[in-house]
């Protein structure tokens, strides 16, 4: 009875919240440790899921019988996502990822009411005490294909399957679009935006619709392998997106930019279990493993091949910076001053494009 | 514009319009006989993974073809037991088939994601489809030249035979034509099977020649789109033909223009035109007929029972 | 052999009896087919069907979740008596929750007791706007309510997708589609200082209540059951079909646009595109769980719930995967479908006649 009554403070009032240590303590003693994850997606989704889900394999392997971990899969944004954090924390973790820009507001709202549980929450900006944010600097690998792309389009000319204009897009759009200028100074990327995340038939006439209009050259923002096998289809090369993605177009793939969340994920676990977790705001790139490139493809040119490792060296020796000034938008206003390179403010912002993008 | 995008944009069209084309015919013919499914989504998906699945494992487009009609029409039985012969309310029983063929098709294709097959391929040799514009007719894959002769066949099959006639008997009073002496649930239930098996090639035409893959909720939505289409179509297969391969037109058309640059009407506005269309198309035939009856199958989505 | 006979009357045990047994059946068909795909069957229904009702700290969870589907479900299944297939629920509590939003827009630097009952109100009215057009179409032109409204449903979503990615996007929010967050003054309430309860878990309680009296007390509700059960008859006794369509039409679209305004203005707190996640056509099945009637309809709208809730600890406890849980909640689903017969029906074993 009195477990009961314990038990339903402990979760009704937010006041009772502080005496949640007292079950984790005891559990924390030799137990393992709890981490727990929610995805937007599921984990077959071969994409941006999945690549959090390998995150979270690569833990469990490293640390062992440390840590248990255990996911929710398909959670909407919103209240549902609310729900499935609180669940997961009252469920006895004590480290939660949340691995969506949509669980930002249920995140700090949970994380308010379970203060002695460490939450991380990916791609937001918001943080608190119990709240860190972490976040891959993706438009370094968009730096390495756009120097790819100019090096290995004839036409000089790239079609950008995109989903909507975010940041997150936009600054890889921008990213993709200056490398390749650098190699080819006439070189053209066009965008469509597909108005969605996920819709394989779509993407894919996204991508014959690009070629159609004279690109040789497909990259993606979306999360399907669709585009890729349009291009395959169409005899040009394509990027892959999130994951290696070479055995849906053997032939087109040229390489893909690969999210590795592992090394973060069980530094972070490590932290927690020595007591050391800090909430911080982690913005990784190539230099920390976050961003990979895939094994590249045999077609590429010996001269795409060696920029492509000259630009990924440049980044990861913090030589170049993918967004250097002076950049213009599209309406000529610097956004960029000469010699200066663009603040996390100004990427994290990022709604215009540069000069020769179509979007 | 160069006649090869034009031929690049045609043979875009037709692969969008198939699919829908496919599902929708099936589910014509089902409320013809007076049902209404509306769990052609979950039909679609589960013939998409079915097919994807016995293709990646026998190496067989063929067989998977083969497979996705099958898996199409055992969804659809799920539909049929429930609401032809327990009487099921239909609306609740397809939205329930849904669900299932969402969470079935998410179950089963686990251990497929991230595998690819060989694309299905045009049905003529390739000597035929050398010239561009040859292509158009002769470069498509077994399932667009199927999809033509049903709109054929089903036209003919509801006007001119006397199976078709007896099929819309039961779709337009249910009573009389049990009174005649038709076995109305078993026709029903032919109807449904036919539905569900249009509905699994619609799927597979996903998961076997536009994607060749399988991935979660793979046909997107489409399968609501063919309901809609039914209903623009006022239950007639040649104006399905149209519906379908205009709805193909306005999404291949919207995707080139702005791969042009040219800006094009909001994609919101786009992805809600076939709803409004349908809904107008609904309003015009009522208002243009007077005589208050559509025609759209009186018997639709009402149950019925012999006893 | 299997002797069936319809019913003259429906079977008042069987009306309540058959949902049980559909969740007995669906328990037990859950542990072998989760058990036949290698999970442990056992813990995996049991933490889908027990565990949110034995964990008191699920309650809220489930209320939460049950609230806008029995909100819903109550004015559907009104007018599902009268014969009236309003199908388009999702579609109306979209537009509630849009209406509600464009006065919480407009009202963004303002402060007041009224704004809240303003978006209500507006909420109210935005999905009884969108439910008035199937009712004016089948009621003037004869067209198909089932058809157009949903139809409509998609309409509705689009012009939401619009608003947020264009027009009422948050100008603060680094482009992200969705609207700014509502303020105090714009935010439903917590009945339970501290907890998740907002005021929509006991205005549905509420609302159930009332829908009860209107069916069981009133010629209205009289009205309506009898135009759904002889049309004829009803209009020789005076009852005007046409004026019960556009009652229950509107009386179901106002619920579900006052449904969409409360999940906006409470666990939402903003439009985002993620905003329409199918509590109309859940609600439809919501509806026939609860056999049309209001306090069964609580009953059937927590039992849903439940099985959201239970399908995240089964997920989080033996790693049932989330489509196994859509799959079981679709097994419930056909099996109350299926069971529905033994309220029509008697079906007793007779041995053939010689």
């Amino acid at each position: 009875m009195t477990s009961i009554i314990t038990r339903r403070r402990l979760t009704f009032g937010a006041a009772a919240a502080s005496t949640l240590p007292l079950v984790g303590r005891g559990a924390q003693a030799q137990a393992p440790l709890g981490v727990g994850f929610v995805y937007v997606g599921p984990i077959g989704d071969h994409g941006y899921t999945w690549t959090h889900d390998q995150g979270r394999l690569a833990a469990e392997k490293h640390h062992g019988a440390k840590i248990k971990t255990s996911f929710l899969e398909n959670v909407a944004e919103g209240p549902d996502a609310a729900r499935a954090i609180r669940q997961l924390a009252q469920a006895g973790n004590q480290l939660i990822f949340t691995t969506s820009f949509g669980f930002m507001n249920p995140t700090i709202q949970v994380a308010k009411q379970f203060p002695k549980i460490k939450f991380e929450h990916a791609t937001g900006y918001m943080r608190a005490e119990n709240v860190a944010t972490y976040n891959a600097r993706f438009y370094e690998g968009r730096a390495v294909i756009g120097t790819i792309a100019g090096h290995m389009s004839k036409a000089g000319q790239a079609g950008y399957v995109a989903s909507f204009p975010i940041p997150e897009v936009v600054m890889g759009i921008n990213a993709f679009h200056l490398a390749a200028r650098k190699v080819n100074p006439n070189f053209k990327t066009k965008v469509v935006w597909a108005s969605t995340w996920y819709d394989p038939a779509k993407e894919a006439d996204a991508a014959k619709a690009l070629i159609d209009q004279g690109a040789d050259i497909i990259t993606q923002h979306t999360d399907s392998a669709a585009p890729l096998q349009a291009a395959e289809q169409r005899g040009i090369f394509a990027f892959g997106q999130a994951s290696d993605m070479r055995a849906f177009a053997p032939k087109a793939h040229l390489t893909a930019i690969v999210d590795d969340w592992s090394g973060y994920y069980i530094r972070r676990i490590q932290e927690v279990m020595d007591g050391t977790w800090k909430s911080t705001d982690t913005w990784g790139g190539i230099k920390d493993g976050f961003v990979r490139l895939a094994p590249f493809n045999e077609a590429m040119t010996p001269a795409a091949r060696a920029a492509a490792e000259e630009v990924q060296k440049g980044i990861v020796a913090g030589t170049l910076h993918p967004f250097t000034g002076e950049l213009k938008d599209q309406k000529g206003e610097v956004r960029v001053k000469a010699g200066e390179t663009a603040s996390n403010e100004i990427l994290s912002k990022m709604d215009w494009f540069v000069d020769g993008v179509q979007a | 514009m160069t006649s090869a995008i034009l031929v690049s944009i045609l043979m875009t069209l037709v692969a969008a319009s198939t699919p829908i084309l496919l599902a929708a015919l099936g589910e014509l013919v089902a409320e013809k006989a007076g049902v209404l499914n509306l769990g052609v989504e979950g039909m679609m998906l589960c013939g998409a993974v079915a097919g994807f699945a016995v293709a990646f494992s026998s190496g067989s487009t063929t067989l998977g073809l083969f497979a996705a009609l099958l898996a199409g029409v055992a969804t659809a039985m799920v539909f049929a037991v429930l609401a032809l012969s327990l009487n099921a309310n239909q609306v609740a029983t397809g939205l329930a088939l849904t669900i299932f063929g969402i969470g079935a098709s998410s179950l089963i294709g686990a251990g497929f994601v991230g595998r690819t097959i060989p694309r299905l391929g045009p049905i003529f040799p390739a000597a035929l489809s050398e010239h561009p514009w040859l292509r158009v007719v002769f470069g498509h894959d077994i399932l667009v030249y199927l999809s033509l002769a049903l709109v054929i066949g089903i036209g003919f099959f509801l006007r001119r035979t006397r199976p078709g006639l007896i099929l819309r008997a039961v779709g337009e009073n249910d009573a009389s034509a049990h009174a005649i002496g038709y076995p109305v649930i078993a026709i029903r239930y032919a109807a449904v099977a036919f539905g569900g098996a249009l509905a699994g090639l619609g799927g597979a035409y996903f998961s076997l020649a536009l994607t060749p893959m399988w991935a979660d909720r793979l046909t997107a939505g489409r399968g609501w789109i063919a309901l809609a289409l039914v209903v623009f179509s006022a239950w007639r297969p040649g104006r399905l033909l149209v519906g379908a391969y205009l709805f193909g037109a306005v999404a291949t058309l919207e995707l080139q223009a702005k791969a042009a640059g040219v800006s094009f009407l909001a994609p919101e506005v786009l992805a809600m035109a076939p709803y409004l269309a349908t809904i107008a198309v609904l309003t015009m035939m009522s208002l243009g007929r007077r005589t208050g009856r559509l025609d759209a199958p009186a018997c639709l989505g009402k149950p019925f029972s012999a006893v | 052999m299997l002797e069936w006979r319809r019913r003259r009357e429906p079977s008042l045990p069987m009306l309540a009896l058959s949902p049980l047994i559909a969740i007995a059946l669906t328990m037990a068909l859950g542990m072998i087919v989760f058990t036949a795909m290698g999970y442990d069957g056992f813990h995996a229904v049991g933490s889908i069907f027990l565990t949110p009702f034995l964990e008191p700290q699920r309650w809220a969870d489930i209320g939460v979740k049950a609230a806008p589907l029995v909100m819903i479900a109550l004015g559907l299944a009104i007018g599902f008596r009268a014969n009236v297939w309003n199908i388009g629920a999702e579609g109306q509590y979209v537009m509630g929750a849009i209406a509600g939003t464009g006065v919480a827009l407009l009202t963004y630097q303002m402060t007041g007791w009224w704004i809240l009952p303003a978006m209500v109100l507006a909420g109210i009215l935005g999905g009884m706007a969108w439910a008035a057009i199937p009712a004016f179409l089948r009621v003037r032109l004869q067209v198909s309510e089932i058809l157009t409204s949903l139809m409509l449903t998609y309409v509705a979503v689009q012009f939401l997708y619009f608003l947020v990615r264009g027009p009422w996007k948050d100008p603060d929010g680094f482009n992200f589609p969705q609207t700014r967050m509502f303020t105090a003054d714009q935010t439903l309430p917590t009945v339970l200082e501290g907890t998740l309860v907002h005021l929509g878990i006991p205005a549905a309680l509420l609302l159930a209540l009332v829908a009860w009296l209107l069916m069981e007390k009133t010629t209205a509700g009289y009205a309506v059951k009898v135009v759904g059960l002889a049309p004829a008859a009803a209009r020789h006794g005076g009852f005007s079909a046409e004026r019960t369509t556009w009652a229950t039409m509107l009386l179901s679209g106002g619920l579900a646009g006052l449904a969409g305004l409360f999940e906006a203005a409470g666990p939402f707190g903003q439009l985002t595109p993620q905003f329409p996640i199918g509590y109309g056509f859940t609600a439809i099945i919501v509806a026939f769980l609860g056999r049309l009637h209001p306090l069964g309809i609580v009953f059937g709208g927590i039992v849903l719930a439940a099985t959201y809730v239970g399908g995240e600890i089964a997920q989080s406890t033996v790693r049932l995967p989330q489509a196994a849980t859509g799959m079981f909640q679709a097994l419930l689903l056909f099996m109350l479908l299926a069971t529905d017969v033994l309220v029509r029906w008697r079906i007793s074993w007779k041995r053939r006649a010689a």
